[in-house]
């Protein structure tokens, strides 16, 4: 072996375990604070829990509140099952018309979650593709979206989501795409921003320098530097769209009857409020509740963690 | 002059992470005499600045300070409440910050920020705070004060604004001045002045001045005497002509051929090779010693013990550049 | 000043006008007008006729110019199910719908940021994190059930506060206002309150924010350095600048209250312009739909440039441009 084949094995090695160290160092500190956590793991234990319950809930749910041949108007208005009229086949309680509650916050988690998910997913995929565009071209695309996005900004996405409801009328589909409309924002804007300031760093330029085509630059360098603030985002969101969607259930523009989500049980409940009813109301709201913490404990460690400077 | 103003004995500051223990500052002991000039120098991550903060307790978690005894004045600082404190910083000991763009308060007035200090440590009435203001202002080499006092701090450039800081250190005449490079974030041009001007307002105001810095050739034309630091301890300490003359430790030594000369027609700069530890997984013995062209096997198992090499010159090395005997 | 003030009036004005092309647009598919207007056995002629009256035969962007001359003219139709010009309709519920907003505005400063402001200078007390783990519970909220249960608790149950409806009204400023009479205090508590939840906690984590940023300034710790006190550097020095935020955002979320009396004047029967516009919506009331969110489109649009001149007089760094 010649001393410059010696000395520079170990030097190659080297690099790649600074690296590899790096990484392991970067990981374990996000496992670590991870562990330390215990929102956060509470969180995630009520994400799991809930995904657990819509995707599996009708192999154990009581009741298809779906299928009317299940379903007895007789059963109607019973209470909990520690109640003295409770019946101890609706633990929950029944409604006005006699669907197990229980049953219904499953199928309902389904819907909801199907929504704040998909709505998600959309809105990132759009909202994530304009803000790197908008970022990386600047120009007139750059100022087109922004202006868009700054006029949306500036109305409550609640109110607009609630216009774009009453127009098209109820229907998930329609819901998803007027939940997406509003959602995109959010995205665009802070992906933009960061690529603006990702473009100024040396190691952009460098690429460019070396002539690499600006789609490699984007999808290789741009974009998993943003990465870790979509990821938060997204946490973020999908409780914010689970609940927006919920309000305007609520409001009677949301899902069609046909396919109740929770917020429109909670409204089915409050027609019956009055007369004390309470149940009908109370557990699928807790439901929503329970689930939207859990997002937001998990989202607000994973902000604190990956990008304290989002808001 | 012979009085000492500051002693500093087996000063140590740890954080404390759940990566381990980050011993940025471990255990250094020096002094200062009243209206001497203290340089010390560092790279990055020496524990210099930290030195600074922990003279005045305002290290704050993970941080925690230990020493022997920070004496200043006579009173033991590291003993002091919470307090007591208060009252040393600003009106004893005053700091100059690196970067004058984040260190004054971007919602306050100039005026507001100097009174401040005399509100805090001094009996002025309203008209006497101003006049003072206005004579520190002019003191510092500030143009028309009696215009600026209203302006805020972003109304000024990054020099002027230095300015205003040292006015702010300078307000209740304290004894010590700790500058934190006082210069890095400026240009150069405006180094040079802002260095010549907290020269002889040391002088004339018969105060004290650590000056805390990685260039070492800003030091030497400012400092009676120079402490070299490297990952949390002190290296090599003496007088600026010492340092320079008589260096000791082939740190420093590395450090002085880094300086560009102009009149010397050194056709390439030589540089310390390797980079410096990290301060997690610091070296067994000489810290210095997997950078150091010298080092010999006794250097990375054994910690180096403190070597006189000269009057008031030390050294913490094995193998210093110059002869010298072992203190105790 | 002035130019800035120029600049920023054309850009509302941009704003307006692509509001109003979107409102034009999406309202053409609210409901059905000639069947809201006329009578189910309505003769083809009568229909015809109609169609004409309302100008749908004409081209669509001749119909974008008549609407576009009614809006500026205030003149927005009338309410198919109550008769009356929609624009007057809904004037007469502002005064109702702004006493909940600022009423529940009240509310969350007066809680929000002084909880805020302790958690943000004292993070890792065992009572910030409540706080901190309390405020993240607070935006989870659905804010139409806790409304709900308010309801349920306060008024079927402890029958402390009337569960709908607005109190007693009287006529203040030319506004009629039920917040200076007894009755009227005893409606508004609840539905305030259901409005304020989400904003105390929104407000609370923007404060503490804010605080925890500014504290690990160099400013701060120069202050802590000249001396000054930690209560000192806590309250002179740190709060001042997050609170700069703090001042923009709620001004933003004026425009989100707004919204969100919707909900709480739904649940609560509050006789507001939010409870109007379901209440339009379910109808298919075009007229009044197209006149609130033109309304609140001004108002928005209004406060966000208010904002922005309230931002350049607490932050001396900005400057009009």
């Amino acid at each position: 072996m010649t001393t410059s084949a010696k000395s520079q094995q170990p030097k190659e090695k080297e690099d790649i375990s600074i690296k590899e160290r790096l990484n392991r160092i970067r990981s374990s500190e996000f496992i670590y604070n991870y562990k330390r956590n215990i929102p956060a793991i509470i969180g995630s234990i009520i994400i799991a829990l809930a995904l657990f319950v819509a995707i599996f809930g009708p192999l154990f749910a009581p009741q298809n509140p779906y299928d009317l041949t299940e379903i007895d108007l007789a059963d109607a208005y019973k209470p909990p099952f520690w109640q003295e009229e409770g019946d101890s086949r609706f633990i929950l309680g029944t409604d006005d018309q006699g669907r197990d509650i229980l049953s219904g916050i499953i199928y309902g988690s389904r819907v909801s979650l199907f929504i704040g998910l998909t709505v998600m997913l959309m809105s990132c995929l759009i909202g994530t593709s304009l803000g790197l565009l908008s970022g990386y071209y600047g120009g007139k695309i750059d100022s087109l979206i922004m202006r868009i996005a700054d006029i949306q900004l500036s109305f409550p996405s609640m109110l607009i989501a609630l216009f774009i409801m009453s127009a098209f009328g109820r229907g998930v589909d329609k819901l998803l795409i007027a939940l997406t409309l509003v959602g995109w924002v959010i995205f665009a804007r802070t992906v933009r921003g960061e690529t603006l300031s990702l473009k100024k760093k040396e190691f952009i330029e460098a690429t460019k320098v070396i002539g690499l085509p600006n789609y490699k630059i984007i999808f290789k360098h741009v974009l998993p530097n943003v990465f870790t603030s979509v990821i938060v985002i997204s946490t973020i969101k999908v409780g914010d769209f689970i609940l927006t969607e919920a309000t305007l259930s609520f409001l009677g523009v949301g899902v069609p009857i046909t396919e109740p989500s929770l917020g429109l049980l909670v409204k089915n409940g409050f027609d019956v409020l009055f007369s004390g009813l309470w149940w009908v109301s109370v557990f699928p709201g807790l439901y929503i509740m329970m689930l939207v913490f859990g997002i937001n404990l998990l989202g607000d460690f994973l902000r604190d963690e990956l990008n304290p400077k989002l808001k | 002059m012979g009085n000492k103003l500051l002693e500093v004995k087996e000063l140590r500051t740890y954080f404390h992470t759940f990566k381990g223990v980050v011993k940025a500052v471990d255990g250094i002991s020096f002094s200062l005499e009243e209206g001497e000039i203290l340089g010390i120098v560092g790279e990055s991550g020496s524990g210099k600045s930290v030195t600074s903060f922990s003279i005045l307790k305002l290290i704050e978690e993970p941080g925690v300070v230990e020493a022997e005894e920070i004496l200043f004045k006579g009173e033991d600082l590291f003993r002091k409440s919470e307090k007591d404190m208060m009252k040393v910083r600003g009106r004893e000991i005053s700091m100059i910050f690196q970067d004058p763009m984040t260190s004054l308060n971007p919602l306050y007035t100039i005026q507001q920020q100097i009174e401040e200090m005399l509100k805090l440590h001094g009996n002025f009435n309203e008209g006497q705070r101003k006049e003072r203001c206005i004579e520190l202002l002019r003191l510092v080499g500030i143009p028309n004060p009696e215009d600026r006092l209203k302006s805020y701090p972003h109304q000024f450039s990054g020099g002027m604004r230095q300015r205003v800081i040292i006015a702010i250190a300078l307000a209740a005449n304290p004894k010590l001045i700790i500058a934190d490079e006082p210069t890095t974030a400026l240009d150069v041009t405006i180094q040079a002045q802002i260095l010549k001007l907290m020269k002889e307002l040391v002088y004339n105001e018969g105060a004290s001045l650590i000056l805390i810095t990685h260039d070492l050739a800003v030091v030497s034309q400012m400092a009676d005497r120079i402490a070299v630091m490297y990952c949390g301890k002190i290296v090599e300490e003496g007088s600026t002509d010492d340092i320079i003359k008589n260096t000791a430790h082939p740190y420093t030594k590395g450090l002085l051929n880094s300086i560009p000369r102009l009149n010397k027609n050194l056709n390439r700069l030589e540089q310390i090779p390797g980079m410096v530890p990290n301060m997690f997984d610091l070296p067994r013995g000489c810290k210095f010693a997997p950078r150091c062209k010298y080092s010999k096997e006794k250097c990375l198992v054994e910690e180096p013990k403190n070597i006189i090499v000269g009057r008031g010159h030390r050294t913490a090395c094995h193998f210093p550049l110059k002869e010298g005997y072992i203190l105790d | 000043m002035i130019k800035y003030i120029i600049k920023r009036l054309l850009q509302m004005l941009v704003v307006l006008f692509v509001v109003s092309l979107v409102v034009f647009i999406f309202t053409n598919y609210i409901g059905d007008p000639i069947s809201m207007l006329l009578p189910e056995d309505a003769s083809q002629e009568e229909i015809q006729q109609a169609i004409r009256r309302l100008g749908l035969d004409k081209p669509i962007h001749v119909q974008y110019g008549i609407f576009v001359k009614d809006i500026l003219s205030g003149n927005f139709g009338k309410s198919y199910v109550f008769s009356r010009p929609a624009l007057e309709l809904i004037i007469e519920r502002i005064p109702a719908t702004l006493e909940i907003v600022i009423t529940a505005m009240i509310i969350a400063i007066v809680l929000a940021i002084p909880l805020g402001v302790y958690a943000g200078a004292y993070p890792k007390r065992r009572s910030s994190k409540v706080i901190m783990a309390g405020s993240i519970l607070g935006i989870s909220l659905p804010s139409f059930w806790v409304g709900m249960m308010m309801i349920y608790i306060f008024s079927v149950i402890l029958g402390w506060m009337p569960a709908s409806g607005r109190g007693e009204a009287i006529e203040v400023f030319g506004m009629r206002l039920s917040i200076f009479s007894m009755s009227g205090w005893r409606h508004i508590m609840l539905p305030a309150l259901t409005l304020a939840l989400g904003n105390i906690a929104m407000l609370l984590r923007l404060t503490r924010a804010g605080m925890q940023e500014n504290m690990r300034q160099d400013y701060v710790k120069f202050a802590r350095a000249k001396g000054v006190s930690p209560k000192k550097v806590l309250f002179g020095h740190a709060l001042k600048n997050a609170l700069i935020p703090v001042v923009t955002v709620f001004g933003v979320r004026i425009g989100q209250l707004i919204a969100f009396t919707t909900i709480t004047e739904t649940i609560y029967a509050w006789p507001g312009m939010g409870k109007l516009l379901i209440d339009s919506i379910y109808m298919a009331d075009r007229p009044i739909i197209v006149a609130y969110l033109m309304l609140v489109a001004v108002i928005f649009v209004v406060i966000n440039f208010a904002v922005d001149i309230i931002y350049t007089l607490i932050d001396p760094r900005i400057e009009l441009r």
